[in-house]
């Protein structure tokens, strides 16, 4: 039987991607970044992970506004690199896993969440920054991938709350699949940041604080959050947070904090990243 | 009329909601075939013919002329298309920010090592009408 063995939440600033790629993570300004990252990767050449499922959202990179679906999901065997107006990222294509893919997919509509089927699309720094920081550089990447692309551009997003029972529903929807894998679920983007607009540069120590004490602590308080308050008090950007409630959904009701990095800042963003695992075998 | 939106109180920021999307839809696909190559060298041998094979409004090409980044916001622009033409330029995500903030790239990246805009005194229209 497959099942979830933890989630790892992290920030996907695309100058992270850039530093990375053109080597600059040695340089003051990047260096605590990377360095802060060195034990996550430490941690899951540890953990092994038969299969990723990365929540992220795509930066009008595969979709467009032509179809902006709210939840999709990516069955397709390989998804390229996306060339976001700077040359497609000099990572290796991401390689999927269709079987487990479409499965979740049964299994989540069945589950009343109406998932967009995708079975092609690139890839942007949402989904490929997080697996660099996660896993460094290699030849490809070590498992198979499972994109969950998020609509969090949009307005309005999908809420905390049918985020967080999404994740309850993938839960439910690994666990009957009847292949011994072992699973690790990322949530991507946040945390407080706003790109756009004269109140660009806005920062909320305080409020990320708090949303990654109440991961383990409290995670309905997160659950609960209004999206006006994620737009008032982390940016318009911020809001991106619902999709660690992914993956905080995805995991067991009690979960051991394993790791956490808070850098401000990365370019225009507060980087946030834990690491929970199920303390049940 | 739509009715006012909760959101409208937030200062110096714009919610890309549904109006927003419908208003820049044109704009924004037009800002999102500057991901391929060649579309990026057309444009760049001639803007104002590339912008012309778009159905946008002649203020919206203004905007996207003059580079005013804010303004393409306010007319239905989103940051994620709007950031294709700036890496089109050459220029960061943070440099537009600093552009749209009207601080210079050194007080901005300044402020963003000292620990960012602080949400204080940055909640509320109301906030930033008294600091004048």
């Amino acid at each position: 039987m497959a099942r979830i063995v933890a989630g790892v939440a992290t920030s996907h600033i695309p100058a992270i991607g850039a530093a990375w790629d053109n080597k600059k993570t040695a340089e003051p300004y990047w260096q605590p970044v990377f360095r802060g990252f060195e034990p996550s990767k430490e941690w899951i050449a540890k953990v092994k992970p038969d299969v990723c499922i990365v929540v992220y959202n795509d930066h009008m990179s595969a979709f467009s506004l032509e179809i902006v679906p709210t939840f999709a999901i990516g069955c397709a065997a390989e998804f390229p690199i996306a060339d976001e107006g700077w040359g497609p990222r000099a990572v290796p294509a991401v390689k999927g896993h269709p079987e487990l893919a479409s499965h979740l997919v049964s299994s989540l509509v069945l589950d009343e969440f109406d998932i967009t089927i995708v079975n092609k699309m690139e890839v942007d720094h949402g989904l490929t920054v997080p697996l660099t920081l996660m896993f460094g550089q290699p030849k490809e990447w070590p498992c198979p991938v499972i994109p969950l692309a998020v609509n969090v551009v949009v307005y309005p997003v999908p809420t905390g709350n049918r985020c967080y029972r999404l994740g309850q529903a993938i839960r439910k929807a690994i666990a009957s699949y009847d292949k011994d894998l072992r699973v690790v679920i990322f949530g991507t983007g946040g945390m407080s940041h706003q790109l756009q607009g004269p109140r660009a540069g806005l920062i909320n120590k305080a409020f990320d604080t708090r949303f990654l004490d109440n991961l383990t602590k409290d995670p309905q308080a997160n659950v609960r959050i209004p999206h006006l308050e994620y737009l008032r008090e982390t940016g318009s950007e911020g809001i991106e947070m619902v999709m660690w409630l992914i993956m905080r959904g995805a995991l067991d009701d009690e979960v051991k904090e394993v790791y956490r990095f808070y850098h401000v800042p990365a370019s225009n963003t507060a980087l946030g990243h834990i690491i929970l695992e199920n303390t049940q075998p | 009329m739509p009715l006012p939106k909760e959101y409208d109180d937030l200062p110096g920021t714009v919610v890309f909601d549904a109006d927003q999307a419908r208003k820049g839809y044109h704009l924004n696909m037009c800002l999102m075939s500057l991901m391929k190559a060649e579309n990026r060298a057309a444009f760049k041998k001639d803007e104002r013919a590339y912008l012309d094979n778009w159905p946008m409004t002649e203020e919206q090409k203004q905007a996207v002329l003059k580079r005013d980044w804010n303004g393409m916001l306010q007319l239905g622009g989103n940051i994620y298309f709007t950031a294709k033409l700036a890496a089109t330029d050459g220029l960061s995500f943070q440099q537009i920010a600093a552009m749209m903030t009207g601080k210079t790239q050194a007080d901005y990246a300044e402020m963003m090592l000292k620990g960012g805009r602080s949400p204080d005194g940055n909640r509320s229209k109301s906030e930033w009408k008294t600091r004048g």
